[in-house]
């Protein structure tokens, strides 16, 4: 009988096990939901963080002039101010600006990825006499800011005539150590089956680079193209150097000209320029990270 | 269709030196096996013949031209690799031709024998198909057929099937089998599975360490090897090995080639032990005999004995191998072998 009873016993404090249980499987969501609404509320604090200057830009670049005065901010304007883009593009001869800012990008950008790909395969690929030596030379030349080298190449560009064009733009950026270290490194990931293969099918190291390396490698190449574009199309420092008249400058230069064409003081047609400077740079990131994530897929099979 | 051979062929990457002084032929139309644990060299001939590799020293030749300057491209062979190497970024059609569009086939004869080729492997569904939407199975097929479109002289294969699954492998043994008897081409065939070697080959190159162990068909290295290692190597268990206790020789038996009983018998070498371990294989049984010196693994066909049992342990004069200290197969004509047989005689029963 003590035997029963002591089982009942033990049988009655199953339920009580198992409630205690319940609870404390029923906080595990509850501290997960916290913790994931904690989360939350700081990348909203960082994300915040981020655009706040775009939407500024934005909302600044829209309003009216007394709009722009008012305190408390406006945030909204009361009407769309398009005209404050009309009234900047006109301050000055911006179309040029424009004009040169994609032919200089442009250039650096296909010129770059022509000097970089073959570079960074060779890298990859070839065992040659001074490997190390030259790679360890391209990492040094990654680590020299412009702002070390600008004089010299200044007047060795003044010495060959050059000044008048916007090759002082175009020429110093042929080559992208970062571009060449990152290529590598991508290409050195490449299975080397499929670097044979493609030499057993009678393939030239052209035809290799062309139809095996650049579609394997989207990802990378992408990535570095665009970087490039950013830094070279926002790139204030070298063209104001490397320029001395309307025609050569890029739209960087214009944009900050705005400040002193229209005033301190005018701030939603500064602004409105600066948007027009950032919309390319949105529409080419755009089109790459849809390229970046296309690529990737590739990468998924050996 | 080309035979190959390896004239005083050296290989060395850096200092170390891979192979030395290499001769071979591998004979033309012939489905060559080269076989060998990781590390022997096998894979070093095959990239030899393909021109991925240049040889420190000798020379390469296919259908008896001196190859060491032609372009792996140009040297009419195709190679199927381990982990296919298939073009992620093409489609199977794509893959298929791009050979072709290198050697400047035209497009109608380039249709047509992607077609041909895509029915015989049974790839014609998948032809629009990136290589990452295929099983293991099809992107094995894709990279045979690419090898075959380029009617190669000579085919070569890098452990192709050691990413299948068991089943696949058995399947695609066959395919292979079939496909080189179809062609009639020179296959060379890498592989460190002895099964896969047994099982295809119309000859077996055995290697070890960067040197040519034996050269024979399958039932002839299996039968006579030439040496130790050979005969561990082959066979699955390997052959059962012992020391006779006289000038260093072995003496050596196949796992089938000794009976147990329960009961002594009149056996040229018979011994005493106890089975430690049984293996029911289905149609045969393996098991492990401990005996006072030595472990022997012994296959039989019926499953009569159970672990811990003493069993005898008999084997027939004409299944019994000697080895001298040097490793090589004393011959049944060597003046000793009748010495090195009534000594293990002597043996009996301990």
């Amino acid at each position: 009988m003590q035997l029963q009873k002591e089982g009942k016993k033990q049988s009655g404090g199953g339920p009580e096990l198992s409630i205690d249980s319940v609870t404390r499987t029923g906080s595990k969501p509850k501290i997960a939901s916290v913790r994931k609404t904690w989360s939350m509320f700081w990348k909203a604090v960082v994300l915040m963080g981020f655009i706040f200057p775009f939407l500024w830009m934005i909302s600044t670049s829209l309003q009216t002039f007394e709009e722009t005065m008012k305190f408390p901010p406006t945030w909204i304007p009361a009407s769309l101010q398009w005209s404050n883009f009309v009234e900047a593009m006109s301050s000055g001869p911006f179309l040029t600006y424009f004009k040169n800012s994609v032919i200089v990008t442009t250039s650096i950008i296909l010129i770059q990825l022509a000097v970089m790909i073959p570079a960074a395969y060779a890298f990859a690929q070839y065992k040659f006499f001074g490997n190390k030596i030259l790679f360890g030379m391209v990492l040094l030349a990654f680590m020299i800011p412009g702002q070390v080298t600008f004089i010299p190449v200044y007047l060795m560009l003044a010495d060959a005539g050059m000044i008048k064009s916007l090759w002082p733009q175009i020429l110093p950026f042929m080559s992208n150590a970062f571009g060449i270290f990152l290529l590598r490194q991508y290409f050195m990931q490449i299975p080397q089956e499929i670097v044979e293969s493609a030499r057993l099918d009678n393939a030239s190291e052209f035809k290799i680079i062309w139809k095996i390396m650049i579609p394997m490698s989207m990802p990378a190449i992408s990535t570095v193209a665009l970087f490039s574009f950013v830094s070279h199309w926002n790139d204030y420092f070298w063209p104001l150097v490397m320029t001395d008249s309307e025609a050569v400058r890029p739209l960087t230069m214009g944009i900050a000209m705005l400040r002193e064409t229209e005033g301190i003081s005018n701030w939603h047609i500064i602004m409105a320029g600066n948007v027009v400077l950032v919309v390319p740079i949105l529409i080419v990131y755009l089109f790459a990270s849809r390229q970046i994530v296309k690529a990737f897929v590739y990468s998924g099979i050996k | 269709m080309a035979a190959i051979e390896f004239v005083n062929v050296t290989q060395a990457f850096e200092k170390n030196v891979i192979i030395k002084d290499l001769n071979l032929k591998i004979e033309d139309g012939k489905f060559t096996v080269l076989v060998g644990p990781s590390g022997c060299g096998k894979t070093t001939l095959l990239r030899m013949i393909a021109g991925l590799d240049r040889q420190t020293a000798g020379s390469v030749l296919i259908g008896g031209e001196d190859v060491t300057d032609i372009a792996p491209g140009q040297r009419g062979v195709a190679m199927v690799f381990q982990n296919y190497a298939l073009y992620p970024t093409m489609t199977v059609r794509e893959n298929i031709e791009f050979g072709l569009k290198n050697n400047k086939v035209s497009k109608e004869e380039r249709n047509r024998l992607v077609e041909s080729i895509s029915e015989t492997v049974g790839l014609s569904p998948y032809l629009n198909r990136k290589p990452s939407a295929l099983s293991g199975g099809q992107r094995q097929r894709v990279a045979l057929a690419r090898a075959m479109v380029k009617k190669p002289s000579v085919f070569l294969m890098d452990e192709p099937l050691s990413n299948l699954d068991a089943k696949l492998r058995a399947q695609m043994r066959i395919e292979l089998i079939e496909l080189h008897k179809k062609l009639g081409t020179t296959f060379v065939y890498v592989t460190h599975d002895q099964v896969e070697a047994m099982s295809m080959a119309d000859t077996i190159v055995l290697m070890n360490q960067g040197r040519i162990q034996q050269e024979a068909a399958p039932e002839d290295i299996y039968r006579q090897p030439n040496n130790l290692f050979a005969a561990q190597f082959i066979g699955v268990p390997p052959m059962n090995v012992g020391d006779l206790g006289m000038d260093g020789v072995k003496f050596g038996f196949r796992p089938e080639g000794a009976v147990l009983t329960a009961e002594r018998t009149d056996s040229h070498f018979g011994v005493r032990g106890r089975i430690v371990t049984r293996e029911m294989l289905g149609s045969e049984t393996i098991y492990q005999v401990k005996t006072k010196q030595h472990a022997f693994m012994i296959k039989c066909t019926e499953d009569q004995f159970t672990v811990d049992q003493e069993v005898f342990l008999g084997v027939d004069a004409s299944k019994i191998f000697f080895f001298r200290q040097d490793e090589h197969r004393i011959a049944q004509d060597d003046v000793r072998h009748a010495a090195y047989m009534a000594a293990l005689r002597g043996q009996q029963h301990e």
